[in-house]
């Protein structure tokens, strides 16, 4: 039930001027591909390993073709094209006996034409499509399993998130964590990982403050959810990350791993890691294209220009980086039931009505977005090191969180700032929310803010400035709002930033049978 | 506050009670054994006598206590050895005229999370004009020019940019900790400015939650804040600092 009464028409009018900031982004993003993306393409079309012998460490197989391809012919029409056609003529039988050959400096790729460009878009498209069915076949048997296992008796959904930085720890972190309550698992990737190009492989044991997200360690943790879920009676998901320099490779892994949440947020890698905005715009649109083939729920990640920005001064650029968000994820074929929107509760507990203040933003979240998954992220930046305090903080967290009918609730710890939590710190959050939904978890029922209260007023004023800054936004030009610092106050150019060297301009007779074949499922 | 006192011990409701709590757990199933042996790591902690006021099972293995007790413990405040703030605090307006007066231009600050520490949290608090603890950042000064680096800055990047920049000031953020990279990724940093620019090196400043100020020396930089630190703080600092090299008092 609608209880901020806000006009329709504003809020047609605040989405209809954020499909009018993305477009020209999303015509850029048709225009061009990136590395990344052809990489994800050969991904799907079967090629797994790493290179253990190069000088820099295990390098992925798909990143010595991919290099080699660029270097001999260019990536303007796709790498498929090259590569298959160099399969055919060498007559490999996969796709890592070709790298290994590439490697080995023995093939020379070139760009078929006549009959063999023909015959190998042919080869291309069913290697693809066996990729693309492993996906298809992933979501199949969750549906399965949900329907066997059941989802969580209530919502929010419990998320938890573990991080030790070696896979078989998180492993028996995870189990627990399900066992105590936890609905959704997320593991938290080693920091620096979304600065590096490439994706690693096998299963990882050394992480700085989390754990590598690799193809091998997205099937262990999978497998150990599986056998979790089936012990408490209900489907554990599992979380990871598509952001950074990797994320249509990340989202591939995913799909193929059966992954259920995947972060992706359409500006993160720009703002806060420094990503050239032009290749995190063309990764992201392919990244969310394979999510919604799998299946996945995004969470986007409009916490984070709270924790930067005042969260009440910057509270509208929430709702901006929302509405963008959903029009980006719409555009790639997410529907709303996989828009894990974000917001968090980060406003300094000093401003007199802090609380009155969450609630407003976060039914405004909740209304402008009836049929999202919206995320809602516990305090971080007023987590000080005085745990008792911030174990109240995270009780009003979860309070506001039931009150405004959130879909997964990240559970706070108490240790924020101070330590990775304890055992005992995660088994005390957990009793925290418990308590919450015993004592309120209905409390939604009996809410009714005064029509012309704080909250209502507040919610309207915080619409009302999202509206004038997309209009902003659409007389400036997205990219340029970027490079102006609109956002988090982080200044980001266009031209400027990690990665911009993988983005190439796709050519007249560009193909990817991937991108072709998730479009064409929209 | 008088400082004739020299020992004291922690402060329940009653002057040398010497009551503290503490909670930890134990990796025991959860039932009367378990509460004997919170009540033996407690004595052994120095808490005597020692109540064990509440415990409960963590899953079928772990148990959680809340401990009080009375430690035997004195601290002696003469052997309590901190950084003492060797500057005064001054407020933005004061930081702009020294400034101006002291350099006759803009003092040049760099500063970046080097490594592959990504948390800009700390940087971002002392730099960005948004500041922290309602404090702005050093953005915000009109005698400062700041550039801000931002996350995963290489050491080599950061040397680049000090000596392009002509830095008078290059402050680092390090959050992570895991592994003791805090402490190495400083020392690279401190080695790398030393062995490009000598004596001409620029101020160096770490911060970072988990950093003493008397590690210092240790580090190979010039100061280093701990946490809590406001952009007030540094500003003063740096302006205290300047004072130094240029030798006028302050």
């Amino acid at each position: 039930m609608a209880l901020l009464d806000l006009d329709p028409k504003v809020v047609a009018t605040a989405r209809e001027l954020a499909a009018r900031a993305a477009e020209p982004v999303v015509s850029i993003a048709k225009a061009h591909t990136t590395v990344a993306v052809e990489r994800a393409t050969l991904r799907l079309a079967g090629i797994t390993g790493a290179d253990s012998t190069h000088r820099a460490g295990d390098v992925p197989w798909v990143n010595r073709v991919i290099d080699t391809v660029r270097e001999q012919c260019g990536l303007e029409h796709g790498v498929v094209l090259p590569a298959f056609h160099a399969l055919r003529e060498n007559n490999f039988g996969t796709l890592t006996e070709l790298a290994e050959a590439t490697a080995a400096g023995q093939i020379q790729f070139k760009i078929p034409t006549g009959k063999d460009l023909t015959a190998a878009r042919k080869a291309a498209t069913s290697a693809v499509a066996k990729g693309i069915k492993t996906i298809d076949r992933n979501r199949a048997q969750r549906d399965k399993l949900i329907h066997k296992l059941g989802d969580p008796a209530q919502r929010p959904w419990i998320y938890l998130i573990v991080a030790t930085g070696d896979i078989d720890e998180d492993v028996v972190q995870a189990q627990n964590a399900a066992r105590a309550g936890a609905d959704v698992i997320a593991v938290i990737r080693s920091t620096g990982q979304s600065l590096l190009d490439y994706v690693p492989e096998g299963a990882t044991h050394h992480g700085f403050a989390g754990t590598y997200a690799t193809q091998e360690n997205f099937r262990i943790m999978r497998a150990a959810l599986d056998d979790v879920s089936k012990e408490v009676g209900r489907y554990v998901r599992l979380t990871n990350y598509a952001s950074g320099l990797c994320m249509p490779e990340i989202a591939v892994l995913a799909g193929l791993q059966r992954l259920d949440m995947m972060l992706n947020d359409s500006m993160y890698g720009i703002l806060f890691r420094d990503i050239n905005p032009i290749r995190t715009f063309v990764d992201q649109r392919f990244s969310r294209q394979v999510h919604a083939r799998a299946g996945i729920i995004i969470n986007t990640g409009e916490d984070n220009y709270l924790t930067t920005a005042d969260a009440v001064d910057a509270a509208h650029t929430v709702t901006v980086s929302q509405l963008l968000n959903e029009h980006f994820a719409h555009e790639a074929g997410l529907p709303d039931h996989l828009l894990g929107l974000g917001h968090a509760f980060e406003i300094n507990p000093k401003v007199p009505d802090s609380f009155r203040l969450e609630l407003a933003h976060a039914l405004l979240a909740r209304e402008l977005f009836p049929d999202a998954p919206l995320k809602w992220m516990p305090p971080t930046k007023h987590m000080t090191g005085d745990v008792f305090n911030g174990y109240l903080l995270d009780g009003f967290f979860n309070l506001a969180g039931v009150l405004t009918g959130q879909s997964i609730l990240l559970v706070g710890m108490m240790t924020e700032a101070v330590v990775t939590p304890f055992l005992s710190d995660r088994d005390l959050a957990l009793q925290n929310v418990r308590y919450v939904l015993n004592a309120a978890g209905s409390l939604a029922e009996d809410f009714r803010p005064a029509p012309d209260g704080l909250i209502v007023k507040r919610a309207h004023q915080v619409l009302g400035e999202a509206v004038d800054l997309l209009e902003r936004i659409v007389d400036d030009g997205l990219l340029n709002a970027i490079a102006d610092g609109t956002f988090g106050l982080m200044k980001r150019p266009a031209d400027q930033g990690k990665g911009a060297d993988g983005v190439i301009t796709k050519a007249e007779a560009y193909f990817n049978p991937a991108s072709e074949m998730l479009e064409a499922a929209q | 506050m008088t400082d004739s006192k020299r020992y004291v011990r922690p402060y329940g409701d009653t002057t040398g009670d010497g009551m503290i709590q503490t909670s930890f757990t134990l990796p025991i199933p959860f039932g009367p054994k378990a509460d004997g042996a919170a009540q033996q790591l407690a004595n052994k902690m120095g808490m005597d006598p020692a109540m064990v006021v509440h415990s409960h099972p963590i899953g079928d293995d772990f148990t959680f206590f809340v401990v009080y007790g009375s430690v035997k413990h004195l601290v002696d405040l003469d052997e309590v050895k901190v950084v003492e703030r060797e500057y005064p605090l001054l407020s933005p307006a004061e930081v702009n005229t020294t400034l101006k007066k002291v350099l006759r231009r803009k003092l040049v600050v760099v500063g970046g999370c080097i490594g592959t520490d990504a948390h800009t949290v700390g940087i971002d608090a002392i730099l960005n004009i948004k500041g922290f603890a309602g404090e702005k950042g050093l953005e915000y000064y009109r005698e400062l020019k700041v550039v801000n680096l931002g996350a995963q800055v290489s050491v080599p990047e950061l040397v680049r940019r000090a000596r392009t920049e002509k830095a008078d000031a290059v402050l680092i953020s390090q959050v992570v900790t895991q592994r003791d990279a805090h402490i190495l990724n400083t020392q690279e940093m401190s080695a790398a400015f030393r062995e490009a620019m000598g004596d001409r090196r620029p101020l160096l400043v770490a911060g970072g939650p988990r950093f003493d100020p008397l590690m210092a020396g240790e580090l190979g930089v010039d100061r280093v804040f701990s946490r809590g630190t406001t952009p007030g703080e540094v500003a003063s600092y740096l302006v205290h600092a300047m004072q130094e090299k240029k030798g006028v008092a302050a």
